[in-house]
């Protein structure tokens, strides 16, 4: 029955089993753990603690438009509208507990790791003391040097270990290595079948579409540790491939006429008018940072490169890192354009991003445009910006086609 | 009085004019200068390779340059700091050191690396987990590193002696501050809200050798005074009590500040060192010890608790929060703490502030009707 499921019907059922069981697993009496997105997940796996992760149910809620009641509710705290929207809407929904869009169990504890900004710091502490539960901090310091320092490594080794501790003495359980090893194992192999399928965007058209990839995300970020998950993925890179193979692109009607990347998260409460414009004028998202953000990828066993795999994340490294990251993409995916998400909630992606589009341009002549929006606070966003910024992209992308058809570039 | 006011009116002229008062230091030490950005740079390291550590806390500019780099919704302090960098405001530094405390700083060190690359920048990365024993090490292996980057920019090496040294100055300074804001409490009129911001101020743009003898000289004179009076007592809460607009309001209305959790003031001096240890290790554990700061991890999070004591400990009737516009750490903490404060039934008063802010009229109104709700 399963293996007749497409992977978006999977995709589906593995979500709402995800949130589904995350919240009977509460009513059964076991421990639920919020986790920052890419964080150590495989810790929590090993102790089979039900994980939920607050970004992505801010973006689920974000989505489906239920976002400002949260944010209202956070604002009315004294939380400021600058802070990071998924933070705020998490914030708003400890304290309401129901969303029409999607729910979550209250956590026992809560496990963060800095990799992703330090703003989940400040947002997990204040967690910890208004529902006065434990807190597993994991810090990654930031990279300002390519590569992640041997004396950065002993730190997060250390790390590691204490929060082993931790969570022994949270749950009461012994920490079992050999599951922990076949956690890691699957973990890394869902990595890489992520990475597989969304590499499959490299063709000419891609069969991937670009906002299907961030539906898709949910479970790299809910249950890298899962067989299903590395399943998924597995099923929805063959499916890609087949229609790799009968020369399909990314939608039923229209072709591919631009391929561009997507700097950024989505802007959640405009997904569908964001996408169609872009569909519009034939231009398909075939990458983004994200499948390199999730290709974390390490030997079994091996906790240094664990730690190593997770402090190496795109938004945790210096500029020559990200800049040379996202030439590679332009090279290997053949792109025509990029799109830059100037997203009022994310500081650390927002304050590089200027720089990092002139070097790509220098180094690659591909034009681009940036847009204001938000991940899941709908008032930043303008329509009519987005229209006029994407039409100069088509204007700007059209003009290289010709120059580059006349041999010109 | 006399004796006090000239040592007040000479640092108050210094902290007014950073870019004399540093000139002049350089001069009368024979140093060359090092930037230090906000947080908590290792000062003592600077100082032992022989450099004048200097605050690097922006400044009321115009914004032009700097667009290149940032959106309008960065802080800023740090869009005026990259601003003033690639002016040239700067170029007299020899270097700056950069803690990467929160996302914008991270930001601002990798844009530093191109928008101001005549000036070397040496980031310096705290542990947040530093109650651990890794994190411990991390910290002692992070400023050994940043040791070696300015001995390279000084060509010679740090010496433990000099260190050792350089680290005692900087504990007598801080112990001196600790004593002065004692002394400036009780002296309210004397050590007005804007008088206490400039006089603590000028020990960034001095050396501290320099400073600590001003401070203690200042100190003594205070202790001679009478104590004085004030209307409205508060607790100054924030990354810094800028711009000097705002205490000019607090001053008219009198409001004194008595107490401080500011970064740019106590959070400097307000942790004494352990006594035991070499330099190095009571310079980390000093970092460990530091309790109630937005910018270091700290899962109880004791800010709330402390500012309720400052208030209780200093006779204040109020806390003041003085919020650096888009600054997400401070951010964070203040729900927290003002639902404890209002438990406490203790007066609060919120501020937002930016350093280019140009009009003050719906400060002056806050605080007017604030001063005399409480007075
Ligand atoms: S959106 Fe940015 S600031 Fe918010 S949690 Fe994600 S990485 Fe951190
Ligand atoms: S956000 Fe806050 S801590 Fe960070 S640089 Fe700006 S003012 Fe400083």
């Amino acid at each position: 029955m399963e293996n007749t499921l497409t992977s978006k019907q999977l995709l589906a059922k593995l979500q709402s089993e995800h949130y589904a069981g995350a919240m009977q697993a509460k009513k059964e009496g076991k421990l639920v753990a919020w986790a920052t997105s890419i964080c150590p997940q495989e810790l929590l796996e090993t102790l089979d603690i039900d994980v939920v992760y607050p970004e992505n149910h801010a973006a689920a809620i974000g989505a489906r438009k239920d976002a400002p009641q949260f944010i209202a509710n956070a604002e009315a705290k004294g939380y400021s509208t600058d802070i990071c929207s998924y933070a705020r809407v998490n914030m708003g929904y400890a304290d309401i507990q129901f969303s029409e869009a999607e729910n979550i169990p209250m956590p026992d504890l809560i496990f963060c790791c800095s990799n992703i900004c330090n703003t989940v710091i400040k947002w997990y502490e204040n967690l910890a003391k208004t529902l006065h539960i434990p807190l597993v901090m994991f810090d990654m310091p930031f990279n300002h040097t390519f590569d992640v320092p041997e004396h950065s490594i002993r730190y997060m080794r250390g790390q590691i270990e204490y929060a082993i501790q931790q969570l022994v003495d949270i749950t009461g359980k012994k920490f079992d290595y050999d599951k922990f090893s076949e956690v890691m194992k699957v973990s890394s192999e869902s990595a890489l079948w992520w990475r597989r399928a969304t590499d499959l965007g490299r063709n000419h058209p891609s069969p991937l579409n670009g906002f299907d990839m961030f539906n898709y995300m949910a479970m790299i970020v809910c249950a890298r540790g899962k067989e299903s998950t590395r399943d998924l993925f597995k099923l929805w890179h063959d499916e890609m491939a087949e229609k790799v193979r009968l020369g399909k692109g990314p939608w039923k009607e229209g072709e591919e006429k631009y391929r561009i990347m997507w700097d950024g998260i989505a802007c959640w409460p405009h997904l569908s008018v964001t996408y169609k414009t872009l569909k519009k004028y034939g231009i398909n998202m075939v990458t983004s940072t994200y499948p390199e953000s999730w290709t974390i990828v390490y030997e079994q066993n091996d906790l240094d490169g664990m730690a190593r795999a997770y402090s190496a994340n795109y938004a945790n490294r210096n500029l020559d890192y990200g800049t040379g990251n996202v030439i590679k993409l332009v090279r290997d995916f053949d792109l025509d354009g990029i799109v830059y998400h100037s997203n009022r909630s994310c500081k650390l992606m927002d304050f590089r991003q200027y720089e990092v589009q002139r070097r790509i341009e220098g180094a690659t002549g591909v034009p681009s445009v940036v847009f204001d929006g938000d991940q899941t606070d709908p008032r930043i966003f303008s329509q009519a910006q987005y229209e006029t910024r994407i039409q100069a992209l088509v204007e700007m992308m059209e003009e290289n086609k010709i120059k580059k058809q006349r041999g010109d570039l | 009085m006399n004796n006090a006011q000239t040592i007040i009116d000479a640092l108050c002229e210094q902290a007014l004019h950073p870019a004399l008062a540093v000139a002049k230091s350089c001069r009368d030490a024979g140093k060359d200068a090092v930037g230090c950005f906000p947080i908590y740079t290792p000062e003592e390291l600077v100082y032992a390779a022989g450099f004048l550590p200097v605050g690097m806390w922006g400044g009321s500019t115009e914004i032009k340059l700097a667009d290149r780099y940032l959106q309008g919704f960065c802080c800023s302090i740090m869009r005026s700091n990259i601003e003033y960098g690639m002016r040239g405001t700067y170029n007299r530094l020899r270097a700056v050191l950069l803690p990467t405390l929160c996302d914008t700083l991270k930001c601002i060190c990798e844009n530093w690396k191109v928008a101001v690359s005549q000036l070397p920048v040496i980031p310096v990365v705290y542990p947040q987990n530093r109650s651990l024993p890794a994190g411990e090490q991390y910290l002692k292996d992070e400023f050994s590193r940043v040791r070696l980057e300015l001995e390279k920019l000084a060509g010679h090496p740090i010496t433990d002696e000099v260190l050792e040294k350089a680290f005692a100055l900087y504990e007598d300074w801080r112990s001196a501050m600790r004593e002065f804001c004692e002394a400036a409490s009780t002296h309210p009129k004397t050590i007005n809200a804007k008088v206490r911001h400039l006089v603590i101020k000028a020990g960034w743009f001095l050396d501290k050798a320099v400073h600590l003898e001003k401070i203690r000289a200042l100190t003594a004179a205070l202790k001679e005074l009478p104590e004085e009076p004030c209307a409205v007592r508060v607790v100054a809460t924030g990354l810094m009590a800028e711009p000097v607009g705002v205490l000019n309001l607090m001053v008219e209305n009198g409001m004194a500040i008595v107490a401080d959790d500011l970064a740019q003031e106590s959070r400097q001096f307000r942790t004494p060192a352990r006594p035991e240890g070499d330099a190095l290790s009571r310079m980390a554990w000093r970092v460990m010890d530091q309790r109630g700061c937005p910018f270091l991890y700290e899962v109880e999070k004791t800010r709330g608790q402390m500012l309720i004591d400052l208030v209780r400990q200093y006779k204040a009737d109020a806390v003041v929060t003085m919020l650096m516009k888009f600054c997400d750490p401070d951010e964070f903490d203040y729900p927290i703490y003002k639902a404890e404060l209002e438990e406490a039934k203790i007066p609060h008063l919120y501020l937002e502030v930016e350093q280019q802010m140009d009009s003050f009229g719906q400060a002056g109104t806050r605080i007017q009707s604030f001063a005399e709700m409480i007075g």
